[in-house]
């Protein structure tokens, strides 16, 4: 029976200091028995000593110095997991919240992990077709790739990532697949939009849910994505499946963090966020990836609002360094009726290169990748030409480009929430905007390629002139 | 026996303080609690010392053991450090992998070189024989493209009491004993030394030959030599891995180092399976055989990321002293330097800039100056070099940063990587504009010798002529293209023609990732001759339109992608060139 001591000395913010502590270790997991005679649980960041320093995940309110009761559990925090949490609702500290008992653990798991050995690892390289263009065709998604959209308040992240996880197919295989989803200070509205989704498009039972909404403790959300991260390791490695982890909203989980932070007055990064916020994202995302000789995978989607839509604010700065890529939204995009809003422009995949190609999705996926980037950049450059000059100060080449960066907005990039593109179709798409550019401005594609994909667009245009 | 060991008496996150070490000194390597972490000295005040752990320490309590060794922080060298993966305090990957499984747990130790493996060894010495430090005992053949010498260690001189005769031997076997004024001393194929002290070498010298990368704009217009020192910043997304990958696959060293430091896991991995797969250009035999990585992913822990740097350019130095040229690629030292940063901020040091600490700078420049061109230790005097290549990826793109002003300070080659190029997908998307490299001077013999008379003068114009389109382009956004005399246009499309077809280099297509310096002089021939005589037809009244309109701009445009046995199609391209411009000049005349 471990000892419990009533000998809280300080409570400031989310922490407290416990004094004369015989033993306890860093990271233990602690139980706070709070004077009303509810428990709440904690755990210790520093032992200086006889002294530990303990964050309360649900809340410092009602504790006071005398009759708090701290027992320290001797292990970190744990998840209990069986196949049965499939389908399952937590909440953001891993209780179930749907009115169903508990699930009877087959075993016990640290949330925090440990790192995959990187030479155990597996490189992604199979393609996930997501139905979607701008993601499918530029920034192709591979599993076991983690890959986060960028966006910020009112752009429809949401609606995005759910067509992703609903979309979802990896081509000519038929696996057992999963979502978790993971909430983190989001709100009721937001969270049961995800629901429903998942509802109607019968994924809810192969989900698993773990919901730390925005009126639910801010100090619980540095656990809740470690929470949803052990289950998605348990059914990815131990059970065998491909596992998609929707993370949302990463910002959220960064303030908790910052919150931490200026509680122990260290000393503060940029933007008051600490020193260490690179290392703890880390922590997060690097537990997507596959292994070798393991069956699952685990591929992450995290969802951060930029505050301002400003991209070096650190914390979609750090992300960016830490992640596979990054799906930007944009807001012009967005006012303009164009669903996803997605800027291909610094949108990137860095794993596209080895889920594309022959075999995989088609031989000249990525000569047409490369130059519609190309285009549309060159197309972007000669649009904001002509708004300060006028058309006419634009060559027929660059009036050319112009027409093609509308065009790609309005046929590949947009598409129907519902619609799901195969990438042959995304690929025609891209061929068929080609053609508006001359061809001897496609510096970027083996001739033997548009031999061979062109010809029918080139030919329709002729005719369309000559008529 | 447990008067001989510390006690612990703080834990916060990798920070360790523990009471009554006895001996405690800077830097020695101790383990902490039974479970054996590994960690080191990093400060002692009175009876205190602060340890940095370099594995996780979650479930350590004040009360538990501190086990001290009285040895510094230090690296095993000897055969078989080629081909291996290595975390930042060289602990084997693949073997620890191989023996507790896929998740690196804390408390595993695996020796770094392997005990069991046998290496064939021949002996260069005989017996009698007078060695100083450096001096070459014999060689294994580590890998089919690296000789390994075994060398007396630095700071040892004697006369050879005895050897082994030719025959195989593990690296525990003793194979050489050299009478020393101290006495007799066992030399095996290995020796351990210090990550945090330079090795020595005799004299340092200047660099003065090119480190050949087969990237264009590197070689040709930022080049790095041998010996010498550049960093790559740029923001996120602006391929600083790719280029980091690239120059580990491509440059001409002997010996790569490459250090994933508070980088990707899929990253290491990445070059796992493409490095085995992927051929030397110069010797066709896997990349892998002359390749050492040290991967400690971001999620690793944090002080071993610290220490991955300088067990890194240890191993180096290392190869270095058998007479190599090595390149050491860091991806990323400002993960290197965010770990100093968590580490000071633990220790409650007064924080310099940003955070970081204030000794940032001097470290380093201390890291970046163990690179050099020199002559090595021992009795013949023989050439080396260690290159040395970090990147640095500034918060937000911003060049301000406390780490990228240090580093700039102390290095002599920048390639600044922009994102806007990269948004374009202009790779690499170094800028041409701010890039620079101080050894251009130095190597201006070597490019004339090899790649040709005129090279200084056409590298020259091309600098010039991009310089010029910044500014034209300025101006067409103020006044339209319209306002741009034909002259001016021309230099456009020349600039164009400079960063398509040579710039722009794909990594991911096998004709364009590695083009020779012959190569690279040939392309850029094609564009400087094509620009001339555009610039004579302009002056005998051809319209600029039809100049832009010749179809052997299209075979300027895939000039890169003509294979490197076949650069006398060159030839041809430049006679067609001069042929479209005869027959328009002659049009002119007829008309």
């Amino acid at each position: 029976m471990p000892k419990e001591y009533i000998t809280t000395r300080e409570i400031t913010g989310p922490l407290i200091v416990v004094e004369r502590v015989e033993k306890a270790s860093y990271n233990e997991l602690v139980e706070i028995k709070v004077p009303d005679g509810s428990t709440r649980r904690g755990q210790v960041l520093e032992v200086d000593g006889d002294k530990a320093l303990i964050q309360v995940f649900e809340g410092t309110s009602n504790l006071n110095l005398g009759e708090t009761r701290v027992k320290f559990l001797g292990r970190g925090i744990e998840l209990g997991v069986s196949p049965a949490i499939l389908g399952r609702i937590f909440d953001g500290s891993g209780k179930p919240v749907d009115g169903i008992p508990p699930i009877l653990p087959e075993k016990k798991l640290d949330i925090n992990g440990s790192p995959i050995n990187p030479y155990a690892r597996d490189y992604p390289s199979e393609f996930i077709q997501t139905g979607i263009s701008s993601i499918d065709g530029l920034n192709t998604l591979v599993r076991g790739q983690k890959l986060p959209i960028f966006s910020g308040s009112g752009l429809p992240h949401a609606e995005l990532a759910s067509q992703i996880a609903r979309q979802s197919v990896v081509l000519g295989v038929e696996e057992k697949f999963a979502v978790v989803f993971i909430a983190m200070g989001i709100t009721f509205e937001e969270s049961n939009y995800f629901i429903q989704s998942f509802k109607e498009s019968g994924a809810l039972e192969r989900s698993v849910m773990f919901l730390n909404l925005g009126d639910d403790p801010v100090i619980e959300r540095i656990a809740t994505p470690r929470f949803g991260l052990t289950a998605a390791e348990y059914l990815a490695f131990d059970l065998g499946m491909h596992v998609l982890v929707i993370l949302t909203d990463m910002t959220n989980y960064c303030e908790a963090l910052r919150e931490i932070s200026s509680a122990r007055k260290e000393v503060p990064g940029r933007r008051g966020y600490p020193g260490y916020m690179y290392t703890d994202l880390a922590t997060i995302y690097e537990r997507a990836g596959r292994i070798k000789g393991k069956r699952g995978s685990i591929t992450q989607i995290p969802i951060l609002t930029m505050p301002e839509d400003d991209k070096t604010h650190p914390i979609p700065d750090l992300t960016g360094y830490i992640t596979e890529g990054q799906i930007f939204l944009s807001r012009s995009l967005n006012q303009q009726g164009i669903y996803p809003p997605i800027d291909v422009l610094p949108s990137l995949s860095r794993l596209k290169d080895k889920g594309i190609g022959q075999g995989k999705t088609r031989e000249d996926h990525s000569d047409v990748l490369n130059q519609l980037f190309a285009c549309y950049a060159r197309g972007r450059e000669a649009r904001e030409l002509a708004t300060v000059l006028g058309e006419g100060a634009l060559t027929n080449v660059d009036l050319a480009y112009v027409k093609f960066a509308q065009e790609f907005e309005k046929r590949f990039v947009n598409q129907g929430i519902t619609e799901d593109r195969s990438v042959e179709q995304t690929l025609e798409i891209g061929w068929e905007l080609l053609s508006i550019v001359p061809v001897e401005e496609l510096k970027r594609i083996r001739p033997q390629f548009i031999e061979k994909y062109m010809s029918k667009y080139l030919k329709k245009e002729e005719v369309n002139s000559a008529a | 026996m447990v008067e001989n060991l510390g006690k612990i008496v703080k834990v916060a996150g990798p920070l360790v303080v523990a009471e009554d070490i006895p001996g405690a000194k800077m830097y020695e390597m101790v383990y902490v609690s039974d479970r054996r972490l590994f960690g080191e000295i990093i400060e002692v005040k009175g009876n205190l010392s602060s340890i940095q752990v370099y594995e996780d320490t979650s479930g350590i309590g004040p009360g538990e053991p501190v086990y001290p060794t009285a040895l510094p922080l230090s690296v095993e060298l000897g055969p078989g450090l080629i081909g291996s993966i290595y975390d930042g305090v060289q602990r084997p990957l693949d073997a620890l992998r191989t023996k507790y499984g896929d998740y690196i747990i804390k408390g595993l130790f695996e020796p770094p070189l392997s005990r069991e493996k046998k290496w064939r060894f021949e002996p260069l010495v005989k017996e009698q024989e007078e060695v100083v430090g450096g001096d070459v005992l014999g060689t294994i053949e580590e890998t089919p493209l690296v000789i390994h010498k075994v060398i007396v260690p630095p700071g040892l001189d004697g006369s050879v009491e005895s050897i082994v005769k030719a025959g195989v031997y593990t690296v525990e076997d003793t194979v050489a004993i050299v009478k020393t004024r101290e006495g007799l001393r066992e030399i095996k194929f290995y020796h351990r030394w210090p990550v945090r002290n330079p090795r020595p070498v005799k004299t340092r010298l200047p660099p003065n030959e090119i480190l050949v990368t087969g990237q264009r704009v590197i070689d040709s217009f930022f080049p790095i030599a041998k010996g010498g020192t550049a960093c790559v910043p740029g923001p996120f997304g602006s391929g600083k891995t790719v280029i980091q990958h690239q120059l580990s696959k491509w440059t001409n060293a002997d010996i790569i180092v490459f250090i994933g430091c508070g980088e990707r896991g899929n990253e290491m991995t990445d070059v796992l399976i493409e490095f085995p797969e992927l051929k030397d250009p110069r010797s066709g035999r896997p990349l892998m055989e002359r390749t050492i990585l040290i991967a400690n992913t971001s999620n690793m822990p944090v002080a071993a990321r610290e220490a991955s740097v300088f067990t890194g350019i240890t191993i180096a130095e290392y190869y270095r002293d058998m007479g190599y040229n090595v390149a050491l690629m860091a991806d990323s030292t400002s993960r290197w330097a965010e770990a100093m940063r968590e580490m000071s901020g633990r220790l409650e040091e007064m924080p310099g800039e940003e955070g970081y600490p204030a000794y940032l700078a001097s470290r380093l420049a201390s890291f970046y100056e163990r690179a050099g061109r020199s002559i090595i230790l021992g009795r013949e005097e023989k050439e080396a070099s260690l290159s040395v290549i970090g990147a640095v990826s500034p918060p937000g793109g911003d060049l301000s940063d406390p780490v990228v002003q240090g580093t700039l300070r102390t290095v002599r080659v920048f390639w600044s990587l922009e994102d806007t190029l990269a948004y374009a997908r202009h790779f690499p998307a170094i800028s041409w504009l701010s890039s620079y490299s101080l050894y251009v001077d130095v190597l201006s013999d070597f490019y004339r010798k090899e790649m040709g008379e005129d090279w200084n003068r056409i590298r020259v114009k091309a600098m010039s002529i991009l310089r010029r389109e910044a500014e034209l382009l300025e101006m067409v956004r103020l006044v339209g293209i319209d306002a741009l005399s034909s002259s001016d246009r021309l230099i456009l499309e020349t600039a164009r023609s400079i960063r398509e077809d040579f710039l722009q280099q794909n990594a991911f297509m096998a004709e364009d990732t590695y083009t020779s310096l012959k190569k690279q002089y040939r392309i850029m021939k094609l564009i400087d001759l094509f620009d001339e005589l555009a610039r004579e037809s302009l002056e005998a009244g051809v319209d600029l339109e039809k100049i832009i309109a010749l179809p052997v701009k299209v075979d300027i445009s895939r000039a890169k992608l003509i294979s490197e046995d076949r650069l006398d199609e060159f030839d041809n391209i430049e006679k067609k060139i001069r042929e479209s411009f005869s027959a328009l000049e002659k049009e002119v005349q007829h008309a």
